[in-house]
């Protein structure tokens, strides 16, 4: 019926009576780049954990390649995960492991490659994102948090997934890490035809890495654009966020 | 008085709550246990981080256990004139109650703070979720090892835990209470008969899934950063000992009192 790759229809997601997600719809098309704009709080991480099963929505049906996903048993939720590569916030890198183990740690699990084919692999993704085979051996508790995140991405795209999540992927580096990460990110994403949704509140990332912005408030979608239209935007939400309007429709709760 | 009720009552439906978190908890980890994969390399890993590494604290609170025993019990049954039974009391104590509940005890504090600040540390900072995402189960690849590990290093640290209990015994009776050291040996074989050993074992299997079960769970659950972390050590190490104590209980009122 839809040649969706992602699609998202109804979801709600309360935490202790709080609302967080309040139906929200979203559909995403093979190959495209969707980034997520909104403000901090209003449940951008909890909607990518919902997709990746790490939460499950109180209500709402989650669809990936036009199957529903959720309710799955273990073992077919694992098969649907090796389709997905995840950039989280701050890396979540395994801090007991080397860095190409923490690269190669899908590929050892799901794949089952053996060890040395595993870090010859882990070595090959490595270099796409900027990283020697010194890096390799370090432990994540010894790179800066630029490395980290590059880490990070090279895990998430090592298992050569069809989607792939980036949560805040330049929060908190400075402007050229971060514009080197978001030309890793175009690289990685689409040059291979990746379906890709970000997240973020840097509108220079959002505005380079997307085919389209999406923005999140109060629990919904309230406007969805070409990253070209977005100035343009009447949209009282959008104008207020692109340019970080203190008063305005969105009241931030202090 | 509302006020007092309404605290009884969310007192109670809050433990209520973790309660059935526990259970729920347990089960789906022993049923883990079960089913492959199995994670070889960590069990080993764990084998002997929670076995190897806790030889020297167990190993001194055994001997020193043994010998103020020995010391302690002298005193006692020299007011009737049964000094012989030392040796007997040394071993039957050890064996049966201080070996295990002593190294249960110790590992509690040891590993279970360890595993609780570990596995918390993995969920506030994500890397559980990262887990999942990479097709791994973290209940297989974190827990069911450290549970393993735990169910069947514990019987094997508490035989030497015995092991030098009994030698703590036996040095304070040959060197200070001046006893016959034939005397004193064939005294303690005599007396200690295989369920004593073997009770003792299977406390231990019981207290090594104590402390891992209590260290993972309240490690997994874990919430809120550094702080909640901390939390959860605590409780973790609280929650273990206390539940030995109580399982030490029921397992000796199920072996001796049939
Ligand atoms: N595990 C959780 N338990 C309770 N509340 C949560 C949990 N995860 C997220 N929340 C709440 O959901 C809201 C949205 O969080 P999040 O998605 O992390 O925001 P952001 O858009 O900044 O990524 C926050 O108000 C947070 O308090
Ligand atoms: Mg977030």
């Amino acid at each position: 019926m839809t040649n969706n790759k992602i699609q998202l229809i109804n979801i709600h997601k309360n935490f202790n009576n709080k609302e967080v997600l309040k139906g929200l719809d979203l559909e995403i098309i093979p190959g495209e780049s969707l980034v997520i704009i909104g403000g901090s709080g209003t449940g951008k991480s909890v909607l990518i954990k919902c997709i990746l099963g790490i939460m499950t929505p109180d209500k709402g049906e989650i669809l990936i390649d036009g199957k529903n996903i959720l309710n799955l048993k273990d073992y077919k939720r694992s098969i649907i995960n090796q389709k997905i590569g995840m950039l989280f916030q701050n890396a979540a890198l395994f801090d007991s492991l080397m860095v190409w183990e923490n690269v190669s740690f899908g590929l050892m699990q799901s794949n089952k490659m053996n060890r040395d084919e595993a870090k010859g692999t882990a070595l090959k993704v490595l270099k796409k994102v900027g990283l020697n085979e010194k890096v390799s051996a370090l432990y994540p508790s010894e790179l800066s948090g630029g490395m980290q995140k590059r880490v990070g991405l090279a895990r998430a795209i090592a298992n050569s997934p069809e989607i792939i999540f980036f949560d805040e992927p330049t929060t908190g580096l400075d402007p050229i890490m971060a514009d080197v990460i978001n030309d890793l990110i175009i690289e990685c994403v689409k040059d291979q035809g990746i379906t890709a949704l970000s997240i973020t509140h840097d509108m220079n990332s959002a505005r380079k890495i997307s085919d389209r912005i999406a923005m999140l408030h109060e629990g919904r979608i309230v406007w969805s654009g070409r990253p070209n239209e977005i100035d343009n935007s009447k949209n009282q939400y959008v104008v207020q966020f692109i340019n970080g309007n203190a008063s305005g429709p969105i009241k931030m709760q202090i | 008085m509302m006020k007092f009720l309404y605290l009884i009552g969310k007192i109670s439906i809050s433990f209520f709550n973790s309660f059935g978190l526990l259970v729920k908890f347990s089960l789906i980890c022993i049923s883990h246990c079960f089913r492959p994969p199995i994670y070889v390399h960590s069990i080993f890993k764990q084998m002997v981080e929670i076995g190897f590494y806790s030889l020297p604290v167990v190993g001194l609170t055994a001997i020193f256990s043994g010998m103020v025993l020995a010391l302690q019990s002298h005193t006692g049954f020299s007011r009737f004139n049964a000094e012989s039974a030392v040796a007997n009391v040394v071993v039957l104590s050890i064996t049966r109650e201080l070996g295990p509940v002593l190294a249960g005890l110790m590992v509690a504090g040891r590993v279970g703070a360890s595993m609780a600040a570990e596995i918390g540390t993995m969920r506030v900072t994500e890397q559980i979720d990262a887990l999942s995402t990479l097709s791994t189960n973290p209940y297989k690849y974190l827990i069911v090892p450290r549970i393993i590990a735990g169910v069947t290093v514990l019987p094997i640290l508490v035989i030497i835990a015995d092991i030098i209990g009994v030698f703590g015994g036996y040095i304070v009776g040959i060197f200070k209470l001046d006893f016959n050291p034939n005397v004193y040996l064939s005294n303690t074989i005599d007396f200690v008969e295989p369920l004593d050993v073997i009770s003792g074992l299977v406390k231990a299997s019981v207290f090594g899934l104590i402390i891992s079960l209590m260290g993972c769970f309240h490690g997994f659950h874990s919430k809120g950063g550094a702080q909640g972390v901390g939390i959860s050590t605590t409780n973790a190490v609280v929650s273990a000992s206390i539940l030995i104590l109580t399982a030490n209980y029921i397992i000796t009122e199920i072996f001796f009192s049939i």
